[in-house]
């Protein structure tokens, strides 16, 4: 287990902040790689689901198996584009994006009434009832301007939550 | 907390409010109307996962940090190669024959004390005290262990338990060469199981097996019988259940603290310019853990022997435990993280999560009601 750098190269660093839209410096690269292969117990190139889930912060995360879907089996390039989203840099879009992508499960581009009311569930669990969440949730579409039947598509989650701007930013821990 | 079950299958029983560490993902109260953009607005959510990959505070208490390497210039290289031939050729073999010394001295006395003095056992048991305290005191000297010990030496007496923090098998060693305690230890495979059933039982010490979920209330109850018996050796309990590698401590299990007796704290730091004394026990076996220890330049640790402590009226046992905690961390400089050390070996308990969802789901309920 030596020092992260020795393995990185240069190039692999800079191939790696090219593929990440330069939304994240050298040195936090560098981080990013040392936690990579720190939850990679056997070097084999990627964090396979159950790695992630033995962190018990992530695992308690109700939205965890949504964002595990996206995150399973990435290697490290696809890793921290990934985690592009959370740095400081991106652009209100770019954090959108991965709003739109937990929510829109069969990545059609549409976000249905019904992939509202699943994420809903996720996040209030056995607290409220399925009732109680088609009520709130068609009542606040309807002031929105939309209906139970339309698809919300990107642009859609754009125009609502632009205001007053999205915090979403992780902090990489540079040694 | 009021919510806590009775079942001993679950492993959070231990824990008290976690809400107090982690951040709570309700909404904000600053908008009184609930708005469409507050139902979809999942980044608080999202945001604590993604902060969860790239960094948590459980996995930090079992890293190993590895030294600054300090050898990679040309004027430290070689009298880093010249350590390491001292370190190998020369104190290694001094320190494995002080060893071979100190275990054929304690075998031959041993087993006569052990066999012959049968009949009388108040001064078998003192002999057995007595040479156990010795073996461990060759164990410190073939690891060039220096100790210093600060407080009151621990005393004889009943209704009295004592707590550690857990960085490696080695804190029971050493500790052991100063008092005969008894020590609570998971059964382990290979040559330190077969000295655990015959030595170390005859201090008075208690097995434990993780992965039965019924073992605990048989080794509650073996606490409870050793406590209250006036002739026992003192009893020894790492209540974190797991070694942690000396920078922070995590949860302390409560059946330590629930005996009904004074609970002494103990704590244990070691320097680590001299050598990384935390035992990762999925990542080196005992033997590889103290051979390295062996071939390092010296152990030095620091150990206090702290102001025993009673249950407070009116305070529960996890809160007792947390107290504990709370004194040995700040005495050692660790710092405390909210997890239970077994989350190593399982998954996290649904409730915890479950307490998550319940409080987004009634903030959301209470802004409605707010219409």
């Amino acid at each position: 287990m030596g020092s992260a750098s020795s393995v990185l190269t240069q190039y692999d660093i800079e191939e790696v902040e090219e593929h990440c839209d330069h939304l994240f410096t050298q040195q936090e690269i560098v981080s990013l790689y040392e936690r990579f292969c720190q939850l990679d117990k056997n070097a084999k190139g990627f964090i396979s689901a159950d790695e992630f889930l033995s962190v018990p912060e992530f695992a308690l995360n109700p939205l965890s198996h949504r964002l595990l879907k996206m995150v399973d089996g990435l290697n490290f390039k696809d890793f921290v584009a990934f985690l592009s989203a959370f740095s400081s840099k991106p652009t209100l879009p770019q954090k959108i994006e991965i709003i739109f992508k937990v929510y829109d499960t069969d990545c059609n581009g549409k976000v249905t009434f019904s992939d509202l009311i699943e994420v809903l569930h996720d996040l209030t669990g056995s607290f409220m009832s399925d009732k109680q969440r088609e009520e709130v949730l068609s009542q606040l579409l309807h002031e929105a301007g939309y209906t139970k039947e339309s698809s919300l598509l990107f642009n859609d989650f754009v125009k609502i939550l632009d205001s007053p701007g999205l915090k979403m930013e992780v902090e990489v821990p540079v040694d | 907390m009021s919510k806590l079950n009775k079942s001993n299958s679950e492993l959070d029983l231990d824990r008290p409010n976690i809400e107090d560490y982690l951040p709570s993902g309700s909404l904000q109260d600053s908008h009184p109307k609930l708005r469409l953009r507050d139902l979809l607005d999942i980044s608080p959510t999202l945001t604590e996962a993604a902060g969860a990959i790239v960094d948590d505070s459980f996995t930090r208490c079992f890293k190993s940090n590895p030294p600054e390497p300090w050898n990679w210039n040309v004027y430290l290289f070689p009298l880093w190669c010249l350590g390491v031939v001292v370190r190998y050729g020369v104190l290694f073999p001094l320190r494995a024959i002080v060893l071979t010394t100190g275990w054929i001295i304690f075998l031959s006395c041993y087993f006569p004390v052990h066999f012959l003095l049968k009949g009388h056992d108040k001064l078998r048991k003192r002999l057995e005290r007595g040479l156990v305290e010795l073996i461990c005191s060759f164990f410190v000297a073939s690891w060039t262990g220096v100790v210093k010990y600060h407080g009151p030496r621990p005393s004889m007496r009943p209704k009295q338990v004592f707590v550690a923090n857990h960085t490696s098998m080695i804190d029971f060693i050493i500790l052991e060469q100063m008092t005969a305690f008894a020590v609570i230890m998971q059964k382990h495979p290979g040559w330190v199981g077969l000295l655990q059933s015959t030595i170390l039982e005859s201090l008075g010490c208690i097995w434990f097996n993780r992965s039965e979920s019924k073992d605990r209330e048989i080794v509650a109850r073996k606490l409870r019988e050793h406590v209250n018996g006036a002739d026992n050796n003192p009893l020894l309990i790492f209540p974190e259940g797991t070694c942690v590698n000396n920078h922070y401590t995590v949860m302390f299990k409560k059946g330590a603290f629930e005996l009904g007796c004074t609970v002494c704290p103990i704590a244990i730091k070691y320097n680590k310019i001299f050598v990384d004394a935390f035992w990762n026990s999925r990542k080196q076996s005992f033997t590889t853990h103290l051979l390295q220890l062996m071939t390092s330049w010296a152990v030095v640790c620091d150990v206090w022997y702290l102001e025993p402590q009673n249950l407070k009226p009116g305070e529960t046992p996890i809160e007792f435990a947390e107290r504990v905690r709370d004194i040995i961390s700040v005495r050692a400089g660790l710092k405390k993280v909210p997890w239970d050390g077994y989350l190593k070996y399982s998954r996290p308990s649904p409730k915890l999560r479950e307490r998550k969802q319940q409080s987004f789901a009634e903030s959301v309920l209470r802004h409605l009601e707010q219409k």
